[in-house]
């Protein structure tokens, strides 16, 4: 530039004035070939894996609603199954029972779990039960379900049972429970703990009345996930809670239990249309409630959190 | 004694965790130890799966009692849960990438926001639904359309010539698995671009690239690290995946994929498919043998996950 500048003014000394009034060509540098296929291959790339992973998710939503649909009536939830055709009574119940059982088993070990990580996880034991805890989500869950089947309902002779189910999922959820406490009370910020401790209140006063009520949204958010989580399960109840086609009875050992997502994966290979149907109803069930779930837990976050603002 | 007794308390809780990870690994130990005894090491590289003769006479081998003519060789599951893991990671780690690009740098927040939370609702959908999905949409779409094309046309290619088959095979399961890992990769991406210094971003913006350079020249290879843990991650999932995979894999017995359409097993669909007609065994000696598949399938999702939160902790990225 100086250099083309120094050129111009030595010869034409009335294009100076010009090119000082600001009128100066704005130099635009040709991009090379390269940089403009880039930009635009990149540009396009980048669309498309987003327009894919949402057409994936809207296909799923939309074909399991479509086919669904000549399902979706009353009797799903007034009669039971009756092999491959009927309703979807003793399924919904059967999953309502091993999920929330589940989560009662899950949630106050996980909270636990995750108060301990957050409090005083900071030492050589917090950091190994973290790491632990990390590896125990990675686990598939059909090690879970098999390791269910060979103690629970062989060794103890529970055989297919609803404490099976229960225990079994429970062990999934506790590693996310035990994260999601950990990850809201890390949210509280420390003068909160320091102004209990200055009122004279002991640790377990602190941690249960003052953080644990602040950081509950949170908490909450994740049992609502946890809950979700479990409900669509299927490979660790396939051996632990078996299946069946009549309504619980209350008991909880050596019971088996009908569920949704067996449902699904069972019907859908009968070669019968009203299978078919069934098994997208209960795929269509099951999806609807996860995602309210999911939807539902945000909620409470963005909806809660905005009335805590003590805390923040 | 207030205070102790509550510090106690939630020890002896917290400790269920690493505890049922270390009971996991002992119990399938303990379980398949005459399964582990008869087939030796060689059980991981031969190809032989056969529960032999149900209806003949038990008879003792190396001091075990097994069904005449009982052989247990998973390669044919290694291999089918290494390719389909693999290949579905290879799927999902450029998609997912560049869907976190899209929603975390060429977005305005009020877009962003909501479309990024339709991604996070993919991780949401259970497995078996992937599966139905799979079954009932991918497979007659790729089976027909689809496969036989590829396999016409992109025959030259290796692995893609040869018997388009049926639809159910390895490469429908990665696509599935792909959209299942999809999620976890490109919310993990998403939070650390955003969480890259703007003033490299800026920077990079000074010289003259558009933000698209910025991301592939500066920003992507600050992440690295972050890349190859979170793929490892996913990996393990992919790796444990059951219910979608024993719906679209076609569940090979024995059969090592010749191309990618192959129908295959993994050994997480394998136990499921399987413990049926294990229990038709007398000698208990097949439900054994699935044992041992399950503590391999464990061990290998432990290792994997180690490596991963290794580099994810060196990376300072906890996900």
């Amino acid at each position: 530039m100086v250099g083309a500048g120094a050129h111009v003014s030595s010869v034409q000394p009335e294009m100076v004035a010009v090119l000082e009034s600001g009128s100066l060509p704005v130099r635009r540098r040709r991009l090379s070939f390269r940089r403009r296929l880039f930009r635009v291959a990149g540009s396009i790339f980048v669309v498309a894996s987003f327009s894919v992973v949402a057409m994936a998710f809207l296909s799923i939503v939309g074909d399991v609603f479509y086919k669904a649909m000549p399902g979706l009536n009353v009797r799903l939830l007034t009669e039971s199954s009756t092999g491959t055709a009927g309703g979807l009574k003793n399924a919904i119940e059967g999953t309502l029972v091993l999920s929330l059982g589940s989560l009662l088993v899950a949630a106050p070990i996980g909270i636990a779990a995750g108060i301990y990580l957050n409090e005083f996880g900071s030492n050589a034991g917090g950091k190994i039960l973290r790491f632990l805890s990390d590896i125990l989500v990675g686990v598939p869950s059909i090690v879970l379900g098999y390791v269910g089947y060979i103690t629970m309902v062989v060794y103890l002779g529970w055989q297919f049972s609803v404490a099976a189910g229960i225990i079994t999922l429970s062990m999934m959820l506790l590693p996310y429970i035990a994260r999601t406490t950990e990850l809201a009370l890390g949210n509280i910020p420390q003068s909160v703990r320091e102004a209990g401790f200055g009122i004279g209140a002991g640790e377990g006063t602190v941690i249960l009345r003052i953080l644990l009520p602040g950081a509950m949204p949170a908490v909450m958010t994740g049992l609502f996930y946890a809950l979700a989580l479990s409900m669509g399960e299927t490979a660790p109840l396939i051996y632990t809670a078996g299946w069946s086609s009549y309504m619980w009875n209350g008991h909880f050992t050596k019971e088996p239990i009908g569920y949704l997502t067996y449902v699904i994966w069972t019907f859908i290979n009968e070669p019968f249309r009203e299978a078919h149907i069934l098994a997208f109803s209960a795929a269509f069930l099951i999806t609807l409630v996860i995602l309210l779930l999911i939807l539902g837990g945000r909620w409470i976050m963005v909806h809660r959190l905005r009335r805590m603002g003590s805390y923040r | 004694m207030k205070l102790p007794l509550f510090r106690i308390g939630l020890v002896t809780t917290a400790s269920f965790l690493p505890l049922s990870l270390l009971l996991l690994i002992l119990f399938l130990v303990v379980y398949s130890w005459p399964a582990i005894h008869y087939n030796g090491i060689h059980f991981l590289w031969t190809n032989n799966w056969n529960l032999g003769n149900l209806y003949g006479n038990p008879v003792t081998v190396h001091g075990q009692e097994v069904m005449p003519g009982a052989r247990y060789g998973i390669w044919f599951l290694v291999v089918g849960t290494l390719a389909s893991a693999l290949l579905s990671l290879l799927f999902a780690l450029p998609t997912a990438v560049g869907a976190a690009y899209f929603l975390a740098e060429s977005l305005p927040k009020f877009l962003s926001g909501p479309l990024a939370f339709l991604v996070d609702l993919l991780a949401a959908i259970p497995s078996v639904v992937f599966g139905l999905w799979g079954y009932a949409l991918l497979i007659p779409f790729l089976g027909t359309d689809i496969f036989p094309w590829m396999a016409k046309h992109l025959g030259f290619i290796p692995f893609l010539g040869g018997d388009p088959g049926s639809g159910y095979g390895l490469l429908t399961a990665a696509i599935v698995l792909a959209f299942m890992i999809i999620p976890l990769i490109s919310a993990t991406m998403r939070e650390a671009i955003s969480a890259t210094e703007s003033t490299l971003k800026e920077a990079g913006l000074g010289l003259g690239l558009n933000r698209l350079e910025v991301f592939w020249h500066i920003v992507l290879p600050r992440l690295r690290t972050t890349v190859i843990g979170v793929s490892i991650l996913a990996l393990g999932r992919a790796l444990g995946e059951t219910m979608a995979v024993v719906m679209v894999s076609g569940n090979a017995l024995n059969y090592l994929p010749g191309n990618i359409y192959t129908p295959i097993s993994t050994m997480a669909a394998f136990i499921v498919s399987q413990l049926e007609s294990a229990l038709q065994d007398p000698t208990n000696m097949a439900v054994e043998a699935l044992a041992e598949i399950a503590l391999v399938l464990l061990l290998l999702s432990v290792v994997v996950n180690l490596l991963a939160r290794i580099i994810l902790w060196l990376a300072q990225v906890r996900t």
